[in-house]
């Protein structure tokens, strides 16, 4: 089967600032992209030139074979998008908006009432159908907004961040919807999100960074590039442990995880760094319980690609 | 007209009508205003303080004064010697009008001339000085008729004269032009439809970029004419409605009246509204937040209040101000709707301000179809 999004060479500059710069993106039918990278790297911009909603500088966009340079309308008929914020009309009920969105995409006037009712039922809204959308939970909001951007029957569904700021029962439910939807119904999922743990749900991964997509893969392959690299530590005390990490000529990054470390080591100086560092941190008093190498997290590969920001 | 189109339409009837607080903006300021203006306009003078110099001293002159005196709209409660007492009564506010009846009245009138009586009036209250000034020279014309009825029967002569024998010269003091309540209503409609229009159109598009919603209707296949279409019709049907509210209090309640087409009336306010409308597009293509719009609104409707000759007669501006008024549609708006309510003249008579107003349309509405995108940059 063709590719739902084929997107070429996208381009776009605000200014000086090359905010999305030559990015390329397919996703398959059923497949849920995932793009991550840090804040300000183009994620937005991407999704809104994907949909047509910022003019793109340079590129082409192709939503289920039909051009979005040459019939903007039919292309845009396939999407559903679901902007970052709440893109409800706060002053009508769950069903009006729904219905609004409905025959505004053009769906006939028979059918908008059985389709919207299946679509809220869908999301678990059912019961909300006639309460004002500025009185809807955080939560059900999100689920009513994905239910806009479903009415149409979309091929694409563009997420800008879907689960912030939403509870992570909410969250979890939100993603078997996800999930349901490009699995039952070969829906192609493009969504940007901020967490790691949503980002390892996605079929594919790509790294935004700088308007740059730097890296894309499936997750597992992600962080099989950093194989060998992470070392975790923990002991006491952590101030201690930390400086000591940072001092070390073979740690690029020393992250806290909970109550632990993570560290970033020179490619094939793990075993080294792990005889050295041990001893040191006994010899300035300090206690090491555990100093071994783990499998990456995507999350130690995000920090890596975003230039290992040094922070804790 | 589309699918889509009615479904935006319906949804913007939808948010009005579930917003009392807009709603009531929409319904309730132009008879708020109306009763303001109105009331303050029409509230009847009765005893004005007149300070009296009778230079004359003659039985004519006495008699003229006891006219004012008989009609309740004067009390003669100061009489001077000089006019700088006359000033200065008027300037403490003690007196808000004199009566100056020069020396040689009496004679003249009785050698069958043309007298002349001066009369003056404070025009820093507009409202007592429009109601004090007609009384002044209703008072004099009912004087100068009895007088001529007088000699007609005194020599038998037919009672019709070349010229009313008590001439009263007005002059208005400090406001040369004085607003009336009939003047105000037209002028009230202009402003009420420029400022409404341009504020709801402004804030209710700039409302969908604020709250995020216009990302959704980008993303849909509706045309930007549509969605100007979509907008904007909701808020000239509001319009329409205030314009004949408007119209239905003043002819009630203040008693105007209609002396010209309400057909043609109702044809130039559209006329009109295609201008304000698209001044209201164009806020919205820059304002990012309502404040922004609502600010920027304010910004355009002052200067159309204060110069359009709603309030203050443009013929009393300095000339830069007068050629700055030229830019300013709602002054064409108001020569024609005093025009068509309160002289009754027809298109025939209004033809340049059409034509002015039509430019306008022409231009603010093209401008802000080339500003005007369906995109978020």
């Amino acid at each position: 089967m063709p590719d739902t999004l084929i997107a070429f060479h996208l381009s776009r500059s605000f200014g000086a600032v090359r905010a999305v710069d030559d990015v390329s993106l397919s996703i398959a039918p059923g497949e849920i992209y995932g793009m991550v990278g840090p804040d300000g790297a183009g994620k937005t911009t991407t999704l809104r030139l994907i949909c047509g909603a910022v003019k793109r500088g340079a590129g082409s966009v192709t939503i289920g074979g039909i051009s979005l340079e040459r019939q903007p309308e039919q292309a845009r008929a396939q999407i559903g998008y679901l902007s970052q914020h709440f893109s409800l009309y706060e002053e009508l009920t769950a069903l009006e908006n729904i219905r609004f969105l409905a025959e505004v995409r053009g769906l006939a006037r028979g059918e908008w009432l059985s389709l919207s009712r299946e679509i809220l039922a869908f999301v678990g809204l059912e019961a909300f159908e006639n309460r004002l959308a500025r009185n809807l939970s955080g939560g059900m909001k999100q689920k009513l907004s994905l239910a806009c951007a479903l009415v149409n029957r979309p091929r694409l569904l563009l997420l800008d961040e879907p689960t912030t700021g939403v509870d992570p029962v909410t969250r979890q439910d939100f993603w078997q919807l996800i999930i349901r939807l490009a699995g039952e119904q070969g829906i192609a999922v493009l969504l940007c999100t901020p967490y790691m743990d949503e980002a390892v749900r996605c079929s594919r991964v790509g790294f935004l960074r700088a308007g740059k997509l730097i890296v894309e893969g499936p997750p597992r392959r992600l962080r099989e590039s950093l194989r060998g690299r992470i070392l975790e530590l923990s002991g006491s005390p952590e101030m201690l442990l930390l400086r000591a990490a940072r001092r070390d000529p073979d740690v690029q990054d020393a992250q806290r995880f909970g109550d632990r470390l993570h560290l970033r080591i020179r490619a094939g100086q793990a075993e080294t760094v792990q005889a050295r560092l041990g001893e040191q941190i006994r010899a300035a008093g300090g206690t090491v319980e555990r100093l071994a190498e783990i499998p990456p997290l995507l999350e130690d590969v995000f920090i890596d690609l975003a230039g290992g920001v040094k922070s804790v | 007209m589309t699918l889509r189109l009615l479904s935006l339409i319906r949804k913007e009837f939808i948010q009005i009508v579930r917003d009392p607080r807009t709603l009531a903006i929409t319904f309730m300021m132009p008879v708020v205003m109306l009763f303001l203006l109105g009331f303050a306009a029409t509230n009847d003078v009765r005893n004005v303080p007149l300070a009296v110099l009778d230079q004359d001293r003659t039985q004519e002159s006495r008699s003229l004064l006891d006219a004012y005196r008989a009609a309740d709209y004067f009390r003669l409660d100061y009489v001077v010697g000089r006019e700088e007492e006359m000033r200065a009564l008027i300037d403490s506010n003690q007196a808000r009008a004199g009566i100056i009846i020069p020396p040689g009245y009496g004679k003249t009138l009785l050698a069958g001339r043309v007298a002349q009586v001066a009369f003056v009036i404070d025009g820093s209250d507009p409202t007592v000085a429009s109601t004090a000034l007609s009384a002044a020279i209703l008072i004099g014309q009912a004087k100068s008729s009895r007088i001529v009825l007088e000699r007609a029967g005194r020599s038998g002569q037919s009672a019709i004269p070349s010229k009313p024998p008590v001439d009263v010269r007005t002059q208005v003091w400090y406001n040369p032009a004085l607003v009336s309540a009939y003047y105000m209503i037209p002028g009230l409609i202009g402003m009420i439809l420029q400022f409404l229009t341009t504020m709801l159109t402004a804030t209710s598009i700039v409302r969908e970029r604020e709250r995020g919603t216009i990302e959704q209707l980008i993303v849909t296949p509706i045309r930007s004419w549509e969605l100007v279409v979509g907008k904007l019709a909701p808020y000239v049907l509001i319009a329409f409605f205030d314009t004949l509210e408007i119209l239905v209090v003043g002819v009630i309640v203040f008693q105007v009246p209609i002396n010209g087409s309400l057909a043609l009336f109702l044809g130039l306010a559209a006329l009109f509204l295609v201008t304000t409308l698209g001044i209201g597009l164009l806020i919205s293509t820059v304002a990012n937040t309502q404040q922004e719009a609502m600010l920027t609104t304010m910004f355009t409707v002052l200067p159309s209040i204060f110069l359009s000759g709603f309030f203050f007669p443009l013929a009393a501006m300095p000339m830069v101000l007068q050629w700055i008024s030229y830019a300013i549609p709602l002054r064409y708006f108001l020569i024609i709707a005093r025009g068509i309510v309160l002289k009754g003249v027809g298109a025939e008579a209004l033809w340049p301000e059409i034509i002015a107003l039509s430019i306008f349309a022409l231009v603010v509405m093209s401008a802000a179809a080339m500003r005007f995108r369906k995109r978020l940059d």
